[in-house]
This record gives structure tokens, sequence and C-alpha cells, in this order.
């Protein structure tokens, strides 16, 4: 008999928390097809393995990275993605090689190193995906030069 | 009795039954006490005991595979950093009393100091791994049974070529459980004169004189 005050409690709490959701304006994403409140299941990702590269999709993209890059961290103190790419241990470890245009600071000078701006290597480079057009489009890359 | 009293050494009958099979058991209550007290030391839960640990070095592992995976196998602090066999964990545990003097001094109390001492505390375990070619974690990875059809593309293609080598797991696997002090990467300025980490390369001396009969050559 004890339990009811605390059941009572956690009932009313849990209404109340109902209540106000219920409250709110259903929100969708952009597609249109799933709620922000049910999106956890795109949360839920898991880094993809190591697979073959994909081939780009337009002239000048950023690369996608063909490996599993789980626990990877770029911190100031260490850039795992540097410790195998860098133009150092590249042919050690069979890694591509930081493109030269990373070493360009924003006046597109030439620094001796990788610039600042280039630091942070999955701003642009990320996992490649088998992913689907969210929307149909008729999307095609310009021709390469010559072509 | 006779036949007993004629098996039985000098140095017993002087001091007695008694007192032989006391000492026995004291010897065995000592012993089972002190391997207790060893084992009581080798937990998880007395390295976080110190929050030195728990605050720094358990959090971030905290992140790791060693910590949480797949199958829910674990390595806790002692599988990496106190050799199983008897001789070389003495010598660790005697080495510890060390740390407890520093936790009495507070020398790496806040993580900020725990992070100006990070690279001293990081190489001196590269260090202890490197000479003991990596002991603990082969205690659980074996080169022999690792199937490379079942690693990934990168691990199948440089364990082989390392192994050949002679590199031994710490040369490449740094900073897997716990996050690295700031490493020379010669990448930028930040890092400039930092930490420099080797991935089993010869020692740069070697490496000089090597290199010098080719540096003649171009000069020619």
């Amino acid at each position: 008999m004890r339990f009811i005050p605390a059941l009572a409690l956690a009932a009313a709490v849990l209404l109340s928390g109902v209540g106000s959701v219920g409250a709110q304006e259903k929100l969708v994403n952009e597609i249109g097809n799933v709620t922000i409140e049910g999106n956890s299941k795109i949360d839920m990702f898991r880094p993809e393995k190591d697979q073959d590269t994909i081939p780009r999709n337009f002239q000048k993209q950023p690369p996608l990275i063909p490996h599993s890059i789980k626990g990877y961290n770029i911190t100031q103190n260490f850039n795992k993605c540097m410790d195998c790419h860098s133009k150092e241990r590249a042919e050690e470890t069979g890694a591509t090689k930081v493109a030269k245009s990373h070493y360009l600071d924003r006046e597109d000078k030439k620094g001796s190193n990788i610039s600042p701006r280039r630091y942070f290597c999955m701003q642009c480079h990320v996992p490649q995906f088998d992913a689907k057009p969210l929307v149909a489009n008729t999307y095609k890359p310009a021709a390469k030069k010559g072509e | 009795m006779m036949s007993l009293d004629k098996f039985t050494p000098a140095w017993v009958k002087r001091i007695g039954f008694a007192t032989v099979a006391g000492l026995f058991i004291a010897g065995i209550v000592f012993w089972g006490g002190f391997n207790w007290a060893l084992e009581a030391t080798n937990k998880e839960s007395f390295c976080i005991g110190c929050h030195e640990m728990e605050e720094n070095v358990f959090r971030e592992y905290q992140n790791t595979i060693h910590y949480t995976n797949r199958t829910g196998v674990r390595a806790t602090c002692p599988d990496c950093h106190v050799p199983k066999e008897w001789g070389p964990k003495m010598i660790r545990k005697i080495q510890a009393s060390n740390e407890v003097l520093h936790k009495i001094l507070g020398t790496i109390d806040t993580p900020e100091k725990f992070n100006i001492k990070r690279p001293q505390l990081a190489q001196n375990e590269w260090k202890r791994m490197k000479a003991n070619d990596s002991q603990e974690c082969r205690n659980c990875h074996r080169y022999d049974y690792m199937d490379y059809t079942e690693q990934g593309n990168r691990a199948a293609r440089m364990h082989p070529v390392a192994f050949t080598e002679g590199k031994t797991c710490i040369d490449c696997h740094k900073g897997i459980a716990h996050q690295l002090p700031a490493i020379d990467q010669h990448i930028g300025k930040q890092n400039d004169g930092a930490v420099a980490i080797s991935h089993g390369e010869k020692p740069v001396e070697a490496a000089k004189e090597e290199a010098k009969p080719e540096a003649k050559a171009e000069s020619k």
C-alpha cells in the first residue's frame, strides 16, 4: 500500500509529459515522412565498414572515405586521419596522400603545411554510403574537360 | 607411535608438532592474504577509486572498444597495465608505490595537471610495452591466430607487413584506449616540437646512419 503515492506520482509525471508532447504541433522532417521525434532510428548510425571505393559523382568532389572511421578522433593534440594520410606517412601506409590544394590558405597562398582551415577532414570527407537520392532529380555532373 | 617418532626430523621434535602445524597454517593465511591483497589492488574498481584515474583516463577509455563493444568482452585496467606473470607483476606492483606517493603529493589531481603530465605518462607506458613486445596486448591478441580475411582491408594489408618487419602492437596502436598527448605530426604549427611518435621505425640515429651512404652517392 505504501507504493501507491509513488505510483500515482509516476503516473502524473508520465501523463504530464505525454500531454505536453500532444499539445505541440507534430514536427515532420523535410521529406515529410518521419516525425522529428521518430528520427532516433536514423541517429543510431553505425560506422561503415571497409569497402571498395565508389566513384566520385562530380569533378572536384571531396573523395569519400572507403573505410571504417570508428573511434577516429580529430583533436588539437592528434589528427587520426593524418596519421596515415599526411605526406610523411602516406607512402608507408598506402593511404591517399592529402591533396596539394590543402596547403593553400584562403588567399590561395601555399603554406609549408596543411592549412588550418583543412584540419577537420570530416567537414568535407565523409564515409561513403550507397545512399539513394531523397527526392527524384535529374542531376548530371558537368562534362570533364575535353569531353 | 614408534614408527612416527623415527621419521620425525629433529627440528620438528625440538619445536613441537603444534608449532609446526601452526606455522603451516600461518603460511597459508599469509600467502593467501598476500594474494588476496594483490588481487584486490588489481581490480578496475580499485584503480578508479582514485579520482585521478576516474576523472581522466577512465572517462576517456569508456568511449573505446576495450570498454564497450558488440560482444561485451572487456579489457579492464590491469589487463593492459599490470603484467600477468608473477615476476614482472611484482616489479610493477613495487613501482606502483611511487604512484601512491604522487597520489599523496597531488601531482595529477586535476585534469589540467594530468594533461601537463600526459606526455610523460604516455611515453612511460609506450616504453614499457615496447620493451615487453606488447605482452599485455598479446595476452589476448595473438598474431598466429589472426584471420586476415576477417580483418578490414587496411588491417589485413598492414598486419603481415608490420609483423615481418618485427614491429609490435604498441608501435602503431597508440592512443587506442586513452587520449593522446599533443603529438608532432608535422602537419601544422600547433604541435611543433611536441612528442614525436614512431610507428616502429628504426631509431632516428640508426636511420641516419643508413641514409648516409645514399646521401653521399647523391652528392657525387
